[in-house]
């Protein structure tokens, strides 16, 4: 019996790799040219965002299994805690000034935010472990609400309490440090490391444990280890997502998010398909560029979600992608008729 | 080997909320034999399966592997300790391919940690193509190898049943307990498993725990045999002597089955 070396198909990332810089070099001569104007940036901003969003998400919702409907509630942390952090930095004149010290300032203070909304992800976890399903929706749907409403009642994150109304304030005065490459990099480490979790015994386990938590036990998983783990895991990009979005927008209100908000995330989960990384990016574009799109009809956004989604569900029940991950190696073995393209489209195996 | 039991119980128990699911279980198995547990439906066998990998803990009783007193572990650990199972009503990861069922139960062998995966460095690799390569040797056994890329719910019931088996066999484990491996199968899915049993203790010479209906297997392979009736053993002993022991006879006449 001839054994496959998996080591072969490690052309893939290469391949990925090249697509990466090419698309990234279109984005540079677009923006030097003048076609990608502020406000197109600002659009493709909020694109790296949802895909940081959805591509996380998908971790406990299309991997884990559980419906999660909190996930701004990370997003929130992230947002508040690395806009308090270059906040403090500004005011300390720590890595202020143009360049490289803004660019370190802003990662330093997202990856705390990241790692904050991380250890709330992992309070989040505990109760993931006992209860599955709606009930654990219903849960994390109550987290991210308290989160929301404990933010709105700090002093130090612009909220004046509920003396002064629901409404509350804004944290404002934050760099706008986000910039499009910076950007545009960081989603892309960040997609790549989730990449590489769920091709890995993590995402493995993960499917395993969506399957049957029973027989996951049963052959060796460590079923709780796994579940905090995805919870953790899925959360620290959120928050990654939100100190993105604090040092692109400027000002924070709680308002950005609620639990719709969380909502849309789960739709765009779905539409992409549970279980797909590169179906949540490419939802997560189409879907937070259509409102754009639709600019007129801003009010009617949820009416276009619900008929995408309504759409994709009736004609594709998993979603555009199902489980699977769109390959740019398939594609191109495809395009130029190099006949048979890997034996599954990428599938689960690796 | 070594003359400590591979599996031993002392009075295990469980008690259901006033239902005696299970009580006073003894048994002791060495390595390398092959146990026979029988039982009229309902006796109490797949809840003994379910304590010996703890999925419920005992309320009652001990349980040792290889002399390791293992009351009160996870399931996860009952499998680091080197008891593995198949269920009654199969339970495969059904939408995962076929070798992935199989990998999933090398995690515990897996040497690799989180850094590792996220970067996928030169262990991880290592490691992958390791377990890559274990998983198809194991389906290879079970003649599964050309269908490791399959979706698991695809393959026909007999083959199922055997991934399951197969997929219990890669988590390294000294001792298998099967619960009735041979239900739902015709006859030369029947006679196939008896084979792939055989095969199993000679290639790696473990205990097995086997619970079964189908009589003439469990007569033809098992050494001992322990029967037991609304939760209470009622004989034990050589296959020649239970199915001649008139309790034996009484609970299996008594009941529908
Ligand atoms: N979790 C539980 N809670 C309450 N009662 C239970 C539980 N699990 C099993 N029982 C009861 O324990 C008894 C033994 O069940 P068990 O499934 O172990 O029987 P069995 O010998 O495997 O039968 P079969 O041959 O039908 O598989 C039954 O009366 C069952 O209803
Ligand atoms: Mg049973």
């Amino acid at each position: 019996m001839i054994i496959p070396n998996i080591q072969r198909k490690a052309k893939n990332p290469l391949v990925n790799l090249i697509g990466i810089i090419v698309a990234f070099a279109v984005l540079v001569i677009l923006v030097r040219t003048g076609v990608v104007s502020t406000y197109i940036s600002g659009i493709l901003m909020t694109i790296c965002i949802s895909i940081i969003m959805a591509t996380s998400l998908n971790i406990a919702t299309g991997f884990l299994g559980q419906i999660a409907l909190g996930h701004c509630g990370f997003m929130a942390i992230g947002a508040y805690t690395s806009a308090l952090i270059t906040k403090a930095m500004a005011n300390s004149n720590i890595l202020v000034g143009a360049g490289a010290p803004n660019f370190f300032r802003f990662l330093i203070a997202i990856i705390i935010g990241g790692a904050l909304a991380a250890i709330f992800g992992m309070l989040v976890g505990i109760p993931a472990l006992r209860l599955k399903g709606d009930y654990l929706a219903i849960i994390t749907l109550g987290f991210g609400e308290i989160i929301r409403v404990v933010i709105q009642n700090l002093k130090f994150c612009g909220g004046n309490g509920l003396s002064q109304g629901a409404a509350g304030q804004a944290l404002v005065g934050i760099s706008r440090i986000s910039n499009i490459y910076v950007v545009y990099w960081i989603t892309v480490v960040c997609v790549f490391l989730m990449y590489c979790f769920v091709r890995s015994r993590y995402g493995r386990a993960l499917m395993a444990i969506r399957e049957d938590d029973v027989s996951s036990g049963a052959t060796g998983l460590n079923v709780t280890y796994y579940k905090v783990l995805a919870f953790t895991f899925s959360a620290f990009f959120a928050g990654i997502a939100g100190g993105i979005f604090a040092h692109y927008i400027g000002s924070l209100s709680i308002n950005n998010f609620t639990f719709m908000k969380s909502v849309e995330y789960v739709i765009m989960v779905v539409f992409g398909g549970m279980g797909s990384l590169t179906g949540s990016i490419v939802a997560g574009g189409i879907l937070s560029a259509l409102p754009e799109a639709l600019r007129r009809f801003a009010e009617y956004r949820m009416l276009v979600y619900s008929i995408a989604l309504i759409v994709v569900v009736i004609f594709k029940p998993t979603g555009l992608l199902g489980t699977r991950e769109f390959s740019l190696t398939n594609v191109l073995s495809r395009f130029f008729g190099k006949g048979k393209a890997e034996i599954k489209d990428g599938g689960q195996d690796e | 080997m070594s003359d400590t039991p591979v599996l031993k119980t002392v009075n295990l128990g469980i008690n259901f909320g006033g239902l005696k699911a299970v009580d006073d279980f003894n048994i002791e198995i060495m390595q390398g034999e092959l146990v026979g547990l029988i039982g009229p439906n309902g006796a109490g066998k797949t809840t003994v399966f379910n304590l010996l990998t703890g999925v419920y803990a005992p309320t009652e009783g001990d349980i040792f592997i290889s002399g390791k007193r293992v009351n009160g572990l996870k399931p996860h650990q009952f499998v680091a300790e080197g008891i593995a199972r198949t269920f009654q009503n199969i339970r495969l990861f059904k939408q995962m391919s076929v070798i992935d069922n199989v990998k999933i139960a090398c995690d515990q062998s897996i040497k690799y940690k989180l850094g590792g995966g996220l970067l996928h460095s030169k262990l991880y690799w290592d490691e992958e193509q390791r377990v890559h390569e274990k998983a198809l040797e194991l389906l290879k056994l079970f003649n599964l190898d050309t269908k490791a890329d399959f979706v698991a719910s695809n393959l026909p019931y007999g083959q199922q049943r055997k991934l399951e088996i197969a997929r219990a066999l890669a988590t390294d484990m000294k001792i298998l307990l099967l619960d009735e491996p041979a239900a739902g199968m015709n006859p030369v899915e029947t006679a196939e498993l008896l084979d792939s049993i055989n095969m199993i203790r000679d290639k790696f010479g473990i205990a097995i725990l086997l619970i079964e209906h189908d009589m003439s297997l469990v007569m033809n392979v098992c050494e001992r045999i322990t029967v037991i009736d609304y939760g209470r053993t009622i004989a034990r002993g050589l296959p020649s002597e239970v199915s001649n022991n008139p309790d034996v006879i009484a609970a299996y006449l008594g009941t529908d089955d």
